[in-house]
């Protein structure tokens, strides 16, 4: 009996299995007509889950919204979805898989800097399309990739603007996590504010390791320097998981927005959620987008990533608005070549322009950067920010800083003739620092 | 007494006669504070700031609390306060009741920095004459950080009446603060330098350096701040020392928590347990699962709830820690190699699992009252929170030693570390001890991973950021010391602490690192040796 039973058993699982193969054999070449496959190549493990996996939940919900509306060119979209683990070098081999095996017609991935610069051979080898959601230290430019997040001159320059004049701050601390983005960010800016006539004395630069947690010290040190007289503002280029701690630190201290404020461009509405926001209050950070700015296309965005993720309480931030960007330029400008294939598309993509979520349009310019407007927001009690100054118009993003010696004679125009990501105006010749 | 009780009296009469008499010029600055969005509250509230009038006082205090609204369907301001679904509106002079309104019928009067800074400014001007002696010292150090020269007559007024001798000291800094700001006769000056160096804090030195450096201000003025000067600064370096002295001891209890139940597995047991980070995490969370319950069913004895998570994150990780002995471990005595493989894969998939049930972001722990802000001992700001986890550190310290010296069970365990066969002749079942000496060090762990909840993330990787520096004091304070533990603990703190001003937190911790494998290659036991026979088996 009990053989029987198990006998049976088997051959109904041997039966079932013969028979998925069988439908999955003759699904699988009319669904590689019918679909076209987007890579998303974000963590969803160790260290930058924390970040990325809510990036790879928004690519899930637009490209199901897409699929919705019937797809790009008659065809449904087809997400690809890999797990780089927060390793350095399995972006790159992840980024490989997806271009050679998957075939994928674009990539949509990377937070860090370092993942960035891992995949950046391997989409320039073979032809990818990768779009990066992420405010970055610039100094770069590629064929390959497009720069939906900001660049300095949209994030850490407006900012600094911002507090020196309507905060009138005369003394800075500058202080990061010790990795690339943190380090070229205030290069810039102390290259800036020097430029601004700040003298040597009132910049101090304090770096930390990744994820450091105890900020006793440091907090107390910013709290000497801010009372020698002068108003002192941080600028902080802290990132990740370090950002708890400090904001705990700062808030147990009792260093207020109203004496010593702290304007971040790591912290957004998602790194908030983990903090008791009470005694941050007043505390600033400088982004493209918030959640609580009012308008239509935002609070439908908002409504559909609730009903999306079944939870009322998530939150949205900037680099989910650059992904929505960037997806919806993505899709114009497929459907504007009329293929996917890598070299139509990236010619058609200059120039695209689409409603981003702040009530305006954003354009991608010649140099693969795209222009937004910036926003300075004050924390507030329930973890939102108050936008306090939004820059009048939009403002392009500029991928080499006319603050660093070095870069300052660098441009990039994608466009045929000139195709070249690193032209020296002075010697008129393509080339030099980058690649 | 008689006479403060009179003097008192008399000030709440003219205060209350007054107040009516004003009540209604304040009304239309009060509504002025609704109009013209950031710039129109400013100028609204300079205007009602310069009235002097105490009946702004709650109306100013609404605004800084964010309970100023305006009444969307005529305009009016009122104070909001949430009454279940919907807002008890009223009127801000006065507190007369305008019934209620949803939540879509009011608008908010939005504030920002400058604005909470000129809100400070002026209730310190306006509450320089309160009953209540610490709002009335409040009222002097906001006074005193505003530097705001229109509260110099309600400061004088204030002098020449206070009781109180430390509010009086601070009304007079706050009145030598602005002096020394707003520029004064030789004389003046030379008071507000000898007041100022009573205060021995970075605020005093920078004013006193700008009459050192300023050019109308005397010789003999100059000199005297000088002289105050210099005096500061001694003070200010001493209590430097005391502050990294503080820091350092908090960062090593810290350090000891972490590393405590790592002494037990890894120096008693001498299980390499790469898993031991993982534990504190799941400590962590059984805290942000006990505070989500006090949350839902008892939001008022929240205070509490870290009290209840403390046994209960030992009996969680304690539990997954026997578990983990049970499942994996035991198979492994004896080789260091694959228990270490084998420990390292079993922390990633409990990562793996936190994340994959909560969710990979931060989960917010509160603080419970007793152990939120911080209080000044001199020139030390010392935090409530880093305060009872060094207490919390140290508890732990001892009540595990009591356990392993003073009691049946941690006899057993040292019979067992010290010589397996003879114990297990002797009737001990050493299998069981293994599994509860685990238990044990897992147990610890979860301990830590309470107190820390309470400092670092509440995420999947909590774990990971203390397992090296867990190893680092266990090997350096001595294998299966508890008292190298705690000295290995301590000493490393303080290092880093002392280094750190100096050499930055990067270049501190590397320098740790390298004093740590200099000091290994003299002492490669570590700070307190393990001697007899127990070591060479």
């Amino acid at each position: 009996m009990r053989t029987k039973q198990a006998t049976s058993v088997l051959g109904l699982g041997a039966f079932a299995g013969l028979a998925m193969g069988a439908m999955m054999g003759m699904a699988a070449p009319a669904l590689a007509q019918d679909t076209i496959k987007v890579g998303i190549l974000h963590s969803l493990s160790g260290t930058m889950a924390i970040s990325e996996t809510t990036l790879k939940d928004v690519m899930l919900m637009l490209i199901e919204e897409q699929n919705k509306k019937g797809g790009v060119l008659g065809k449904k979209l087809e997400a690809v979805v890999v797990d780089p683990a927060s390793n350095w070098p399995l972006f790159a081999e992840k980024a490989r898989e997806l271009l050679t095996k998957d075939k994928v017609a674009a990539v949509f991935g990377c937070w860090t800097s370092v993942s960035r610069k891992s995949v950046l051979p391997v989409f320039e080898e073979l032809n990818g399309l990768l779009f990066y959601p992420v405010q970055y230290e610039g100094e770069e430019s590629s064929r390959n990739v497009f720069y939906t997040g900001a660049a300095p001159n949209q994030q850490a320059i407006p900012a600094v603007d911002y507090l020196m004049q309507k905060e009138k701050v005369q003394r800075w601390v500058l202080a990061g996590t010790d990795y690339v983005y943190p380090r070229t960010t205030n290069k810039i800016l102390e290259a800036y504010l020097k430029g601004k006539g700040v003298k040597d004395e009132d910049i101090k630069i304090n770096y930390t390791p990744f994820g450091h947690s105890d900020w006793q010290s440091i907090v107390a040190d910013i709290k000497k320097f801010g009372s020698a007289g002068k108003k002192t503002a941080v600028v902080s280029t802290i990132n990740g998981d370090a950002n708890v701690p400090f904001y705990k630190e700062l808030g147990n201290q009792g260093v207020k927005a109203q004496d010593i404020p702290v304007v971040a461009f790591s912290v957004g509405e998602e790194e908030l959620a983990g903090i008791d926001t009470k005694p941050l209050l007043g505390h600033l950070a400088a982004w493209n987008y918030f959640q609580s700015v009012e308008n239509p296309a935002n609070a439908e965005f908002i409504k559909a990533w609730k009903t999306f993720t079944k939870n009322d309480k998530r939150v949205t931030n900037d680099p989910m608005e650059a992904h929505y960007i960037g997806f919806n330029m993505w899709v114009k400008a497929v459907e504007a070549a009329g293929t996917v294939a890598p070299d139509a598309v990236i010619d058609s993509m200059v120039g695209v322009s689409v409603p981003n979520l702040t009530g305006g349009y954003s354009a991608m310019l010649p140099n693969h950067h795209i222009t937004k407007p910036v926003l300075i927001g004050e924390v507030q009690e329930n973890g939102q920010f108050e936008t306090v100054s939004k820059t009048p118009g939009l403002v392009p993003g500029d991928e080499w800083s006319d603050f660093l010696p070095d870069s300052k004679d660098l441009i990039a125009d994608w466009r045929k003739p000139m195709s070249c990501g690193n032209f020296n105006v002075k010697t008129g010749k393509c080339g030099g620092k980058g690649t | 007494m008689r006479r403060a009780l009179r003097w008192l009296l008399a000030v709440c009469v003219v205060a209350a006669t007054t107040s009516v008499a004003l009540a209604a010029d304040l009304r239309p600055l009060v509504q002025s504070l609704g109009t013209g969005g950031y710039a129109g509250t400013e100028k609204g509230l300079a205007q009602l700031s310069e009235a002097g009038d105490p009946a702004a006082v709650p109306v100013i205090e609404a605004l800084q609390a964010g309970d100023l609204y305006v009444r969307k369907a005529d305009g009016v301001v009122v104070i909001a306060r949430k009454a279940g679904s919907d807002y008890a509106l009223t009127d801000p002079l006065g507190g007369a009741s305008l019934g209620e309104a949803p939540a879509g019928a009011i608008e908010k009067i939005k504030v920002n920095n400058a604005l909470r800074r000129a809100i400070s400014a002026s209730l310190g001007a306006l509450t320089l004459m309160s009953p209540d002696a610490g709002i009335r010292r409040s009222a002097a150090d906001a006074v005193f950080k505003s530097r705001d020269a229109t509260a110099l007559d309600a400061l004088n007024t204030a002098l020449a009446k206070e009781q109180d001798s430390s509010v009086r000291r601070a009304m007079e800094q706050a009145r030598a603060a602005i002096t020394l700001t707003a520029g004064a006769s030789d004389e003046d000056t030379r008071v507000a330098v000898a007041t100022l160096a009573g205060r021995s804090d970075q605020d005093a030195l920078a004013l006193l350096s700008s009459v050192a450096s300023s050019s109308s201000a005397s010789e003999t003025a100059k000199a005297a701040a000088a002289s105050a000067i210099a005096s500061v600064q001694l003070k200010l370096t001493l209590w430097g020392v005391a502050q990294n002295l503080w820091y350092g001891l908090s960062l090593g209890s810290v350090l000891l928590l972490a590393a405590i139940g790592l002494a037990v597995t890894f120096g008693v047991m001498g299980v390499i347990n790469m898993a031991h980070g993982e534990m504190v995490m799941i400590g962590a969370y059984t805290t942000f699962m006990v505070q989500e319950l006090f949350r839902a069913h008892a939001p008022g004895l929240f205070d509490l709830s870290i009290l209840v998570a403390l046994p209960a994150a030992f009996l969680v990780s304690g539990g997954v820690g026997i578990l983990i002995e049970r499942s994996v471990i035991r198979w492994l005595y004896g080789r260091p190699l694959e228990t270490l493989l084998a420990t390292w894969g079993l922390s990633l998939a409990l990562q793996q699992a936190v994340r994959s049930i909560f969710g990979p972001s931060n989960r917010e722990v509160g603080a419970p009252s007793w152990m939120s802000g911080a209080f000044e001992l001199g020139g030390l700001t010392i935090t409530y929170g880093r305060l009872w986890i060094v207490v919390f550190a140290f508890a732990v310290f001892a009540a595990l030693l009591v356990a392993l010296k003073r009691t049946w069970f941690g006899l057993s365990i040292r019979a067992v570390t010290q010589n397996r066969p003879m114990a297990n002749a002797m009737g001990i079942r050493t299998a069981k001890v293994d599994a509860l000496t685990f238990g044990l060090g897992s147990g610890i762990a979860g301990l830590a991973g309470v107190a820390l909840s309470q400092i670092d993330n509440v995420s999947p990787n909590l774990g990971q950021g203390y397992i090296i520096d867990s190893f680092m004091v266990v090997v350096f304070g001595g294998v299966g010391n508890l008292w190298g533990t705690l000295v290995g603990a301590l000493t490393l703190g303080t290092l880093n602490k002392f280094l750190e001003p100096y050499a930055g937190a990067v270049l501190g911790k590397i320098l740790v690192l390298i004093f740590i494998i200099l000091f290994i290659q003299r002492r490669p036991r570590g700070l307190f040796a393990l001697k007899g026979r127990a070591v060479e088996a």
